[in-house]
């Protein structure tokens, strides 16, 4: 199958100005690479689909000279899906708006806490609570400590 | 057995309920379930020695060649007894253990019951597999007792200690398990013993499940977890931590001690780790003032000696290892239980505070005299009888080998350790029976209340089995004989018998009181002499060393790779799909079968397209990049139109538009500029990913096309079109009808995502009212003029905006086009099956429609053109095309298969149905809902905060303006 070099790279470029888009810290800005990333993808589903043809409607084009249907069904899936997921992104980016007034995407603060753990060699916060903190001189000894024997389960 | 086994799960279930009813009493009734499978085991006594042994087979996963195998051999058979008889005492305890006002007794007795379960079925079970689901249940179920007072710190922690530390042992011991079935082709237990594999991967195998051995039965280094779960209720203790779990490590090595005794590892890691027990269990024991720890230590040191004994795998020791196993259930659960009354009555265990508590209990202090008697080994107890044994054997080992292949300084120095041991063994006895009964002249008397009789049964009946047990020899060398026999011929014919005359082994009974008698009348130099030599490592350090760096190590990798980043992490998954298959793309053979366009025009598109998208990359201002990002939309869709798809240029043409106006929507709220960031490295490193990635996927776009060589599946599909669809549109027929589930997946997410935005706008509410016109309160910006009722007007809603906001000209043509366009909407939705269009073009062409009205005539207008819930719209929508895909179910067909319906009708003629039509209509709604929801939160819903934010202003401003 022949590969369409025009289509190939027109998708390339989209992609690749997505992914520069991406890594943004603006939700704006990511989302609108979201979008040149699916707009380039689903050019590259009508290079899949070969060459160009007539319409895949029955009976108006001859039947061998028909584009391939198939991936033309999946972009149609992925337009629609594409315009929701901008929908809900939109709105994060105005809810973020309107708690913080900027729509930047945060670094996760708990993320953040565990590298301060690790950088001051710390154990985290639920190791404390796993481990019993008397040592065990204490269960040994008769002389030098007072075990809490007598506050014993005394029914 | 199978039954009894499910019995105890049964009774552990409704346990609670039972509670619930009858109080602690009902420990009395659950008791009858352990009772009843011990009254089975008792009739099996004559079969088992016979060697006619009791077997059960269920097949439980074919596939797998799994099956319940259980069987009752001789050991099987006296652990059964211990384990229901003992459990049975136990529950019955209970009953005066505890108050009605324990909390949790409900799943306390749940628990024990389910755990007596698990024990049984551990000890029944002749298949390595089944052994360890029981093995695992048993440390599941001994977490949960053991943690049984959630509220207090040290139940917690010594729960989740023992829970780590026999798990651990555990997974080492399934790998071992798993090693011996893929080496002997089989797990069955019988079937294992009767023709033992070997080799280096059973030598690994064994030691691996002696882990796991020593782990559950508490020896070194495994020990501390033992003591440490003396924070359990002292029933639990001494039904777990004497008679039944830390037995099963015992148990284990008992029963593959015929067939395996003699592989390497298994008498080195056996013999090192039960002696070393020994020894340290009982100098610990020596320095305990609670007197439950006490017998704890005492636990681990005779646990040691067991595990000795048993593992050592000759004739006689085997005989006197298995009724110690006997004597040690007995006499330690019953000193458990006898701790528990006085703790109860005297309200205290300590031995420093007890003092006259054998007066006040006379029938108790016998009954633990007699056990005590036992654990010292002393005539006529069965703990002497079964030390005598024990000693025989060993004197064999020592002197002549006996089939061990020890030499003589190993045997002699294990019978010196084990004299040493028992020693120690007679001197906590003293210690304890002293510490808990005497009368102390330096102490008040304790008061203790007097306990009811049924709270003292089960020691008592405990403390008379051990005697009369002791005059048993004969009875149980034939009773217990069976599994000696498993093991080759010894030096001597062992026996278990009360007197075997003046020998050796009764001498080495007598120094060992010698050595205990001493070290108890020495006690307080004993105790500095301990004092001097504490130890200052321990294995619970070691422990807790290990858990705090495991900790550690987690919260190291965890901040290493847990960035909290997301351009981090995309930076990671980009990297690898440019490093792994990008870096493939430079080994593959490249063809030139290109073709660079197929028209002109595809690559002036192109370019204005691939122009349009890096200016988009450079735009500061959000409009500009949204405009931008448009020019790229419709520029695909003029590929798509060059392509052969129309269907596809319309979505996306329509998409798009939708797209740039709720952009727009949003971005008037935004900050028109994005934030200003300095220009740094990361803007380099992004660029070049950008590039990198867009390389790749074209190398993968032109490696994938010029490797295809099938035909498209899509082939075939304009004949099924129009045969099985009933369509002439192959898009449309493969959207509702060939690959209907995909869209109806898509509807799903489409609603999903309706709400999600919804539910980001309308915080509290997810419906959002609905206003007309004729709702709006009257106020004095609105005309007057014109908002008379009757007056006819281009478009209701446009009254209710500000004067400067309004476009009387957008409003007359939208009046002009808007029925147009939604006749125009529905030609699309019926047509679609055999011309452009469909379910997703005619929603969108109706929601652009609305969008039209919206933007004329504001939200009112909005609410005027469609009165209606968007959820109302999604949810009949997503109804619709559910039902019209169950449909064919109803009648003999298959689900989303369509038929055609040719009727004729009056005055329209003929009309073609195919009843994928209504599955196209359920995706047109959610579509209009899709809109409808859109227009409601990103736009009405805006102009509300909007205007919300423009009154608290002027309202602040005029507070200003007054002071």
């Amino acid at each position: 199958m022949n590969a369409n070099v025009a289509l190939i790279l027109t998708a390339a470029g989209l992609i690749g100005c997505g992914v520069y888009l991406l890594l943004e810290r603006s939700l704006t800005r990511v989302l609108v690479g979201l979008v040149l990333i699916s707009n380039g993808v689903n050019v590259l589903f009508l290079v899949s689909a070969g060459k160009a043809g007539t319409t895949p409607i029955v009976g108006v084009g001859a039947e061998g000279e028909m584009s391939d249907p198939l991936p033309q069904a999946l972009v149609l899936t992925a337009i629609v899906i594409t315009l929701g997921t901008t929908a809900f992104l939109l709105a994060m980016a105005y809810r973020s708006w309107q708690l913080t007034g900027h729509d930047d995407v945060q670094d996760d603060i708990e993320d953040a806490a565990i590298r301060d753990l690790a950088a001051a060699d710390e154990t985290s916060d639920s190791f404390d609570l796993s481990l019993l903190h008397t040592n065990d001189t204490e269960r040994n000894d008769d002389t030098d400590s007072e075990t809490d024997t007598s506050k014993g389960p005394s029914r | 057995m199978l039954a009894l086994v499910a019995a105890h799960f049964v009774a552990g279930a409704v346990a609670p309920a039972l509670i619930q009813i009858l109080g602690r009493r009902a420990f009395l009734v659950l008791a009858a379930v352990p009772f009843a499978a011990f009254c089975w085991a008792l009739a099996q006594a004559g079969a088992v020695a016979n060697g006619d042994i009791p077997t059960e087979v269920v097949d439980w996963v074919p596939a797998l060649n799994l099956e319940l195998a259980l069987s009752l051999t001789t050991v099987q058979w006296v652990l059964m007894l211990l384990v229901t008889g003992v459990g049975a005492l136990v529950v019955g305890y209970c009953a005066w253990y505890f108050t009605d006002a324990e909390p949790g007794l409900g799943s306390f007795a749940g628990i024990f019951l389910g755990f007596a379960g698990a024990m049984l079925g551990l000890v029944v079970s002749d298949d390595l597999l089944v052994l360890y689901v029981f093995w695992e249940l048993t440390t599941v179920f001994s977490y949960l007792l053991i943690g049984h007072d959630p509220t207090k710190r040290a139940s917690r922690s010594a729960g989740m200690e023992a829970l780590v530390v026999t798990t651990f042992g555990g997974l080492a011991m399934l790998v071992g398990f798993l090693l011996i079935g893929a080496e002997a082709g089989t797990l069955q237990i019988t079937e294992l013993l009767a023709d033992p594999p070997s080799g280096t991967s059973i030598t690994v195998a064994i030691v691996l499940v002696l882990i796991g051995a020593i782990s559950k039965s508490a020896l070194v280094p495994f020990h501390f977890w033992l003591p440490g779960a003396m924070a359990a209720p002292t029933p639990v203790s001494a039904y777990l931590h004497a008679a039944a779990m830390v037995k099963a490590g015992v148990f284990l090595v008992a029963l593959l001690a015929p067939g395996f005794a003699d592989v390497a590892g298994w008498r080195g890691v056996l013999l090192t780790a039960g002696v070393l027990t020994m020894l340290i269990g009982g100098w610990r024991a020596l320095r305990q003032v609670d007197t439950k720890l006490l017998l704890a230590y005492g636990t681990v040191s005779q646990l040691g000696l067991l595990m000795t004994v048993v593992g050592l795998g000759t004739r006689a020791a085997a005989l006197g290892g298995l009724a110690m196993v006997v004597a040690h259930a007995l006499f330690k659960a019953g000193l458990f239980l006898v701790v528990g009354i006085v703790d109860h009555n005297a309200g205290t265990r300590d031995l420093r505070k007890l003092s006259g508590v054998g007066r006040s209990m006379p029938v108790v202090a016998i009954a633990a005299m007699l056990l005590g008697a036992s654990m010292a080994s002393l005539p006529p107890l069965i703990g002497f009888v079964a030390k005598e044994t024990i000693y025989t054997g060993l004197l064999d080992v020592a002197s002549k080998g006996d089939g061990t292949g020890l030499d003589g300084w190993t045997g002699w120095a294990l019978l010196v350790c084990v004299v040493a041991g028992s020693g120690l063994t007679t001197a906590y006895t003293a210690r304890f029976l002293w510490g808990t009964f005497a009368s102390k002249p330096s102490v008040e008397p304790t008061l203790v209340a007097k306990p009811a009789f049924g709270f003292i049964a089960a020691p008592v009946i405990l403390a008379a089995l051990s005697l009369a047990l002791g005059f048993c020899g004969a009875l149980l060398t034939r009773l217990l004989g069976p599994y000696a026999d498993q093991f080759p011929e010894g030096v001597h014919d062992a026996e278990l018998a009360l007197w075997h005359g003046l020998n050796l082994a009764l001498g080495l009974s007598a120094v060992s009181w010698a050595i205990g008698v001493a070290l108890f009348a020495g006690r307080e130099v004993f105790k500095q002499l301990q004092a001097a030599l504490a130890a200052s490592f321990s294995a619970e350090r070691a422990y807790r060393w290990v858990m705090r760096s495991l900790d550690r190590l987690a919260v190291e990798v965890t901040s290493l790779t847990q960035r909290g980043s997301v351009a981090f992490y995309l930076s990671v998954i980009l990297v690898v799909v440019v490093l792994l298959p990008g870096a493939a793309l430079l080994a593959t053979d490249w063809t030139d079968d290109l073709v660079w366009w197929e028209t002109p025009s595809q690559l002036a598109v192109g370019v204005v397209v691939v122009t349009a998208a890096v200016l988009t990359t450079r735009a500061r201002r959000r409009l500009k990049a949204v405009i931008l990002l448009a020019i790229t939309g419709y520029g695909t869709a003029a590929l798509f139109l060059l392509g052969g798809a129309p269907d596809l240029a319309l979505t996306q043409v329509l998409v798009e538009t939708v797209t740039l106006v709720i952009f727009v929507l949003v971005m008037r709220r935004l900050p028109p500029y994005f934030t200003d960031r300095p220009l740094t490295r990361n803007r380099y490193w992004r660029m070049a990913m950008g590039a990198l990635v867009g390389l790749s996927v074209a190398g993968f776009m032109i490696v994938s096309t010029q490797s295809r060589t099938a035909t498209p599946v899509s082939d075939a599909y304009a004949r099924e079109a129009v045969d099985y669809g009933g369509g002439n549109n192959i898009v449309n027929v493969i959207l509702v009808d060939i690959r209907a589930w995909d869209t109806m997946g898509e509807i799903a997410v489409l609603v999903a995502a309706a709400t999600g935005v919804a539910s980001l706008l309308f915080i509290e509410t997810r419906v959002s009212s609905i206003r007309r016109v004729y709702d709006r309160p009257q106020t004095s910006t609105s005309d007057p003029d014109s908002a008379g009722p009757g007056k006819s007007e281009w478009l209701p809603g446009g009254r209710t905006l500000a004067p400067d906001r309004r476009s009387i000209i957008f409003e007359v043509v939208t009046r002009l086009i808007f029925h147009t366009v939604i006749v125009f909407s529905l030609y699309l939705l019926f047509s679609g099956h055999n011309n452009v269009g469909g379910g997703f073009a005619a929603g969108l062409v109706t929601g652009i429609a609305l969008m039209i009205r919206y933007l004329a005539g504001g939200r009112y207008e909005l609410d005027e053109a469609a009165p209606v819930d968007a959820g109302m719209l999604l949810g009949l929508g997503l109804f619709i095309a559910t039902l019209s895909a169950l449909a064919p179910l109803a009648l003999g067909g298959a689900v989303l298969q369509s038929a055609v319906v040719d009727v004729h009708a009056p005055l329209l003629g003929d009309i073609h149905l195919v009843t994928s039509l209504f599955f196209d209509i359920g995706v047109y709604l959610v579509v209009v809902g899709l809109m409808v929801d859109l227009l409601r939160s990103l736009g009405s819903g805006i102009d509300r905060h909007i205007l919300r934010e423009e009154r608290a202003q002027d309202a602040s401003t005029t507070k200003d303006a007054h002071v």
